[in-house]
């Protein structure tokens, strides 16, 4: 069980998560004091690390949506968050799996801030309420790297295996 | 019989050596170009990562496939992206990658003009880019598509796009002659607005129809450029004429170029139909892209600062078409105006052409080629409350450096006739 956070709309950006001004900043050591630095509030919230690991950031619609900057993943996956949201923008959903932030995709999702979720293998299940939401499973497409740990330990095995005589 | 292919399933079944494709298959396509800008400093962090303890060389799968263009941050504008620029120009060297365009006036510019402008893209090609808006290299008749910097470092590690699912096609079909002051911008804005921001995610769109096969390879890439808008992987014009036309007069290729064409019984989820001969000028409200509105609505609201250029609507047909009407008039008094032309050899023809000397009499200032405020990193960045109307691609909050700006987006055209009033301006009253 884990709680909500933080609950933000639809279409949130890679502009929201991760402004652009900060894209000078890879290192996942650095990026995720950045993190919703445009909303103060979340940035503070978040920097002051006062909640458990695993906690949950709620999403509505095409969460992650715009720019391909991988940072906006690394920054949250540095507070050891899980996103779950009603739908997902493609290279947020991807850059996701690869670096190995939890997000769950969950359609009919109701939930709140301070909210407990359970996030099972198929259904989302909000404790503080007492409803249940189906899950949309993860593109199947993606499973190996999953399985994997990531696209760098996938990659890293398809090259050694390839390579070698 | 099988069913038959969409353009982009024909390009895919080519790329993975298979006889064919359908939407939701998995395939691991051969990558013919992998494109990165600044963020190559984050791709080479994990390029040298999937190496590690590997007992392998840390050598990229084929320079001559690989290429970085330096746009977003040029000149740099802080130690922090200059050590970053400094770093791949060594990593440039070490590996011989060629197609490197560093900070120059001859062969800079922003990395989705260069690939078409250089002929490192063509018809048939699947192409990634550490960069949301490669989707504009459609326009060449290329499967073309952004990806994250781990994605474009395990591409650079293998020469295969892994673990890559069939995208399902939108077909879009669009129809008419545009009416004065009205083009390509306004098409794509439109159609995101039909569509919504997230109604082509994990799709295609393939545009056909007599306006995209009458329009050029410069308004197509603009419509490519803006497909991921809606949320698409790709778009996507296959190719004919035109692109043949481009290729060899533009981009300097002699061969000639077989397309990609899909099959007359290809399977797509939807057709979307467009006739655009009444369409009038649109706009993109703040804060969202798909926040589209006739001109009429807005008409009025006052512009602190116009944008022209952008990988969207920086190329030499925009310039002309802002400097016509900006011809000996002035962009008024409380308003700034700022054109960045999306490559050195644009910036070369505009200059040859008399429109940037155009533009400087009206008043406004001539950047270099580059990305400049569209993604607020750099300069031309917004007051608190300030407006700003842009030929750009996007109008997220705090897109133009300050989440208390807004930004609305536009044709150059309605940009140009807006600078000299000062307010959100019809062109075709102006």
């Amino acid at each position: 069980m884990a709680k909500v956070i933080i609950k933000l709309g639809n279409d949130i950006s890679t502009d929201d998560i991760y402004p652009g001004r900060h894209m000078a900043t890879v290192l996942p050591s650095e990026t995720p004091q950045f993190a919703f630095s445009d909303r103060t509030d979340f940035n503070a919230f978040l920097r002051s690390k006062e909640f458990a690991p695993g906690s949950i950031i709620v999403g509505g619609e095409n969460f992650g949506c715009g720019s391909s900057r991988e940072q906006a993943c690394s920054a949250l996956k540095g507070y050891n968050v899980a996103v779950v949201a009603k739908s997902i923008s493609r290279i947020f959903l991807q850059n996701s799996i690869n670096l190995g932030l939890k997000v769950v995709l969950c359609p009919g999702l109701e939930a709140n801030e301070g909210d407990d979720l359970d996030l099972g293998a198929d259904q989302v299940t909000n404790r503080s309420t007492g409803q249940s939401f189906e899950q949309v499973r993860l593109p199947a497409a993606r499973q190996g790297i999953m399985d994997a740990g990531g696209l760098i330990p996938y990659t890293r095995t398809l090259l050694v295996a390839g390579r070698q005589p | 019989m099988s069913q038959g292919m969409t353009v982009v399933e024909k390009i895919l079944a080519r790329a993975a050596g298979l006889p064919s494709v359908a939407a939701g298959e998995v395939v691991e396509p051969l990558v013919d170009l992998a494109m990165s800008h600044e963020n190559a400093a984050l791709v080479i962090n994990q390029f040298q990562e999937i190496f590690e303890g590997t007992g392998l060389a840390a050598k990229v799968w084929d320079p001559s496939r690989i290429a970085i263009i330096f746009d977003h941050r040029v000149p740099a504008e802080s130690p922090k992206t200059a050590t970053n620029q400094k770093k791949i120009r060594e990593f440039v060297a070490a590996n011989g990658i060629n197609k490197f365009h560093d900070i120059r006036g001859d062969v800079g510019g922003i990395c989705h003009q260069i690939l078409p402008e250089y002929g490192y893209v063509r018809p048939g090609f699947v192409v990634v880019g550490t960069d949301s808006h490669t989707t504009s290299h459609g326009a060449l008749g290329a499967f073309s598509f952004g990806v994250g910097a781990t994605e474009m470092a395990s591409a650079w590690s293998l020469g295969r796009a892994v673990n890559i699912e069939v995208p399902a096609t939108i077909k879009v079909v669009v129809s008419g002659r545009f009416p004065p002051m009205v083009g390509p911008k306004d098409l794509i804005l439109h159609l995101i607005g039909l569509l919504t921001a997230q109604g082509a995610n994990f799709k295609v769109l393939e545009f056909h129809g007599e306006t995209i096969r009458t329009m050029s390879t410069s308004g197509r890439i603009a419509i490519c450029n803006m497909s991921v808008e809606a949320g698409a992987t790709s778009g996507i014009v296959p190719g004919d004429e035109e692109t043949r036309r481009y290729l060899c007069e533009e981009a300097g290729i002699a061969e000639d170029i077989p397309c990609t064409l899909p099959d007359p019984d290809a399977a797509y989820v939807r057709t979307v139909e467009i006739d655009v001969s009444a369409l009038a000028p649109q706009i993109a409200c703040p804060h969202l892209v798909d926040n589209v509105k006739s001109i009429t609505e807005v008409l009025g609201t006052p512009v602190q600062q116009i944008v022209i250029g952008s990988c969207t609507n920086g190329r030499l047909d925009d310039l002309a078409a802002a400097a016509d009407i900006l011809r000996g008039r002035k962009v008024a008094a409380g308003t700034r105006m700022l054109v960045f032309p999306a490559s050195g050899r644009i910036f070369a023809q505009a200059l040859d052409k008399g429109y940037l000397h155009d533009f400087m009499k009206a008043g406004a200032v001539v950047m270099n080629s580059g990305c400049g405020p569209c993604l607020g990193v750099h300069e031309g960045a917004l007051g608190d409350n300030e407006t700003a109307l842009s030929t750009t691609n996007r109008n997220f909050k705090g897109r133009m450096g300050n989440p208390k700006s807004e930004v609305y987006l536009c044709s150059p055209v309605v940009a140009a006739a807006s600078a000299i009033t000062g307010v959100i301006t019809d062109p075709r009253h102006a």
